[in-house]
């Protein structure tokens, strides 16, 4: 579903990947751990097409098609999905509005009229349902005055609302307690199937536990330095990474 | 309750077509250009107006003559040349040799954005075009349902003929002759603009529009409007329309005065949309408005404006506080893009006990504009317990532009309490970055977020006005964040 290949993405000349490979098939959960400064959350913003990010050198491919020449916008239409590390605040637009424009943007640019509003309506309900969203959270600014746990848990609301085929969530286990890592874990679990894949980007071995992958990649010095399955991520938790290096 | 709806209201703005029913043919000139006493009897004459008036006119012209132009706003231009503007000019005429292909098509680009009828189009670029026959019942039908209720709705000049009392006792009285260059300016020259009284106790059923108004196309530069809210009465109004108004009158000096009687209501909501000079900041109209109300005891008065349009903007719509338990109001937002220059804001005079004012002020600043907000409280010593709330936020798009707040706060009672919170914000990359990554294109992005930051204000313009507003905020933002 997505290959990536030879990656190479630097920001201001300094070089951050230095050669990122991997492929993620449908239904795999993928976990990308490292120590800070591995460049894990440079990856999630390259994928992305965040433009203060130059790739130098490889491809990123989704469903055989490169995504270099694709504007964020058009990433995100084609099914790719961040769920950010720290969600920006919007002022004066709330969830349901700000979802109702990204719903419908994306359906135009896929040559689909907008969603109506009943249906618009009743999938806002089933998917707060997910996630334990209080209905009136949703009338709020976009992450305004939001917890930490609030704003992850938003997160996760707009992956469910956009349903797309390759979910990233970059570090979305910082900021959450217990129960909201629960929610948010199970939520995901729930939201993934054979024809999605979810790459997990995270420091530590805890949110593993609830978000169970098929593989675990070690992200060192822009460079993916050792692949195992889900016991990597104990073995990482025991010995740390200095091993690796 | 009423019985006109705003469904009906938009219904029928949506059709239009009942102005035409007013439209009069009348003959076309144009006075020598300067000004001196003989222009300004001219005036005067031209518009059949009784001797009060006409000596009204002269005094004006007197104390202007005395004055010098103002140089506090945060704003430069050159300076017009007053006796190179000719001060009379009947409405334009209908050039039947002019067809819509002649408009420039970048207006008519933006027509069609705002989704403004051809018809319209044509009527504002002063292009000949079938009348519709039945608009004049529509005319008809909406001056009864007004005149059921001693509703008085009519031009200044019909008003200064048929209801000389009404004029001759309010005109100035809120805007002394004496008050501004501007304003003196404006009262010696006025051309037209409109009347409005309601009665006793009366609740207006209709968003008074000037849409509505007579030979509305001939009104722009030297426009005065008077509007008296009497004991209990309700009214709210719409000045403006969102087109994009392109006139070769480069100086509008507008007086708009506001009566509010005891316990009267008075809403005022205006979009402006002039000509804001091009790309490089060549041409566009100089907008010197001076806007007033008085509210007496327990009158409310709101000013609601979106300002997005002209090349400088000078514009203050107060409120003169003068009955006990009065209540002021000031939601404003303007956009300033490329190379305009708003100095825009309110004075909120505290006289009467217990007197409320609230100011919002949203500016928002592009291109290599810069946006000024300036505002007054006053704080009289008889004004036991008056309150204040300012709020004035800013938000900028790219790193050319200027955002400048000026609050005054005068109090001479030890009763009063006033607050004043001030932000400034700009439009970050990471919050068009993050909307992209949802799907949403930047365009789309900006216009969200601009939204989202005025949306205090604009929730508080009647309905069908909001939604063109919006549209209107999003257009002349366009591109401006490449």
């Amino acid at each position: 579903m997505l290959q990536i290949k030879n990656l190479h993405a630097s920001v201001e000349d300094k070089e951050i990947l230095k050669g990122i490979n991997l492929e993620v098939k449908a239904g795999e959960v993928h976990a990308i751990m490292g120590p800070n400064g591995a460049g894990k959350s440079t990856l999630s913003s390259v994928i992305a097409g965040n433009e203060n990010f130059e790739v130098t050198q490889g491809e990123i491919i989704l469903e055989g098609e490169d995504l270099a020449d694709l504007a964020p916008e058009e990433r995100a239409h084609k099914g790719i999905f961040l769920s950010f590390q720290y969600p920006v605040e919007i002022p004066g637009v709330s969830v349901t509005n700000f979802m109702k424009t990204a719903i419908n943007e994306t359906r135009k640019a896929n040559g689909l009229e907008d969603m109506p509003a009943n249906e618009m309506l009743k999938l806002i309900k089933e998917k707060a349902e997910l996630l334990e969203i209080d209905r009136k959270f949703l009338s709020r600014s976009l992450n305004e005055g939001f917890s930490g746990g609030e704003k992850k848990r938003n997160e996760i609301f707009q992956m469910a609302m956009l349903n797309p085929k390759i979910a990233i969530l970059d570090e979305t286990d910082s900021g959450l307690d217990i129960d909201a890592l629960r929610i948010v874990s199970n939520g995901v679990n729930k939201l993934k199937n054979e024809n999605n894949a979810v790459i997990v980007i995270t420091h530590y071995q805890r949110l593993l536990e609830y978000i169970v992958p098929d593989f675990v990649h070690v992200l060192h010095d822009g460079k993916i330095v050792k692949t195992g399955g889900k016991e990597l991520a104990l073995e990482l938790e025991e010995k740390g990474y200095d091993w690796l290096k | 309750m009423s019985k006109y709806t705003e469904e009906e209201l938009k219904k029928e703005l949506e059709t239009k077509e009942y102005e035409y029913g007013f439209y009069t043919d009348l003959e076309s000139e144009t006075f020598p250009v300067g000004l001196n006493e003989d222009i300004v009897r001219a005036i005067s004459k031209k518009k059949d107006e009784p001797e009060w008036m006409t000596e009204w006119r002269l005094d004006a012209y007197r104390i202007w003559q005395g004055m010098t132009e103002p140089t506090w706003a945060n704003v430069k231009y050159q300076k017009p040349d007053f006796q190179a503007i000719s001060y009379y000019s009947a409405p334009k005429q209908v050039d039947p040799n002019k067809s819509i292909d002649d408009v420039d098509p970048e207006l008519r680009a933006m027509y069609k954005k705002l989704g403004i009828s051809l018809e319209e189009q044509k009527r504002m670029n002063n292009i000949a075009m079938d009348i519709v026959v039945d608009s004049v019942s529509v005319a008809t039908t909406f001056k009864e349902t007004l005149n059921e209720k001693g509703i008085i709705f009519c031009s200044i000049s019909e008003a200064i003929k048929e209801h000389p009392e009404l004029v001759q006792k309010y005109i100035g009285s809120v805007v002394p002759k004496t008050d501004n260059y501007y304003a003196a300016l404006n009262s010696a020259v006025f051309s037209d603009g409109s009347f409005c009284y309601i009665p006793k106790g009366v609740r207006c059923p209709m968003e008074l529009s000037t849409y509505f108004r007579i030979n509305q196309a001939g009104t722009g530069q030297f426009e005065r409007t008077l509007l008296i809210a009497d004991e209990g009465s309700y009214v709210s109004y719409l000045e403006g329309c969102t087109a994009p108004s392109r006139d070769e009158n480069q100086l509008h000096a507008a007086v708009v005065e506001l009566i509010a009687m005891n316990d009267a209501e008075i809403k005022y909501s205006t979009v402006q949309n002039w000509f804001p000079g091009d790309k490089d900041g060549k041409g566009g109209v100089f907008n010197f408005v001076t806007k007033r109300a008085i509210a007496e005891k327990n009158a409310k008065v709101s000013w609601t404006q979106v300002e997005t349009g002209s090349a400088v903007t000078w514009k203050y719509p107060s409120c003169i506080l003068k009955g006990d338990n009065s209540v002021g109001e000031f939601y404003s937002i303007a956009v300033t893009n490329n190379y305009q220059q708003a100095d825009t804001g309110t004075k909120m005079i505290h006289l009467g006990k217990n007197t409320k004012s609230t100011i919002i002020s949203k500016g928002i600043s592009a291109g290599k504009s810069q946006n000024s907000y300036r505002g007054l409280v006053q704080i009289g010593s008889r004004a036991e317990n008056a309150r204040n709330f300012s709020q004035c936020d800013s938000l900028l798009m790219g790193n050319e532009c200027g955002a400048h707040t000026f609050p005054y706060i005068e109090s001479k009672n030890s009763t009063a309490k006033l607050e004043h919170e001030a932000t400034t914000s700009k439009i970050g990359e990471d919050q068009i970055f993050y909307c992209n990554q949802r799907g949403i294109p930047t365009e789309t992005a900006i216009a969200l977020i601009v939204n989202g930051f005025s949306r205090e204000v604009l929730d508080k313009l009647p309905m069908e006005f909001a939604v063109e507003a919006k549209k209107l905020l999003e257009i002349s933002l366009e591109g401006s964040v490449g």
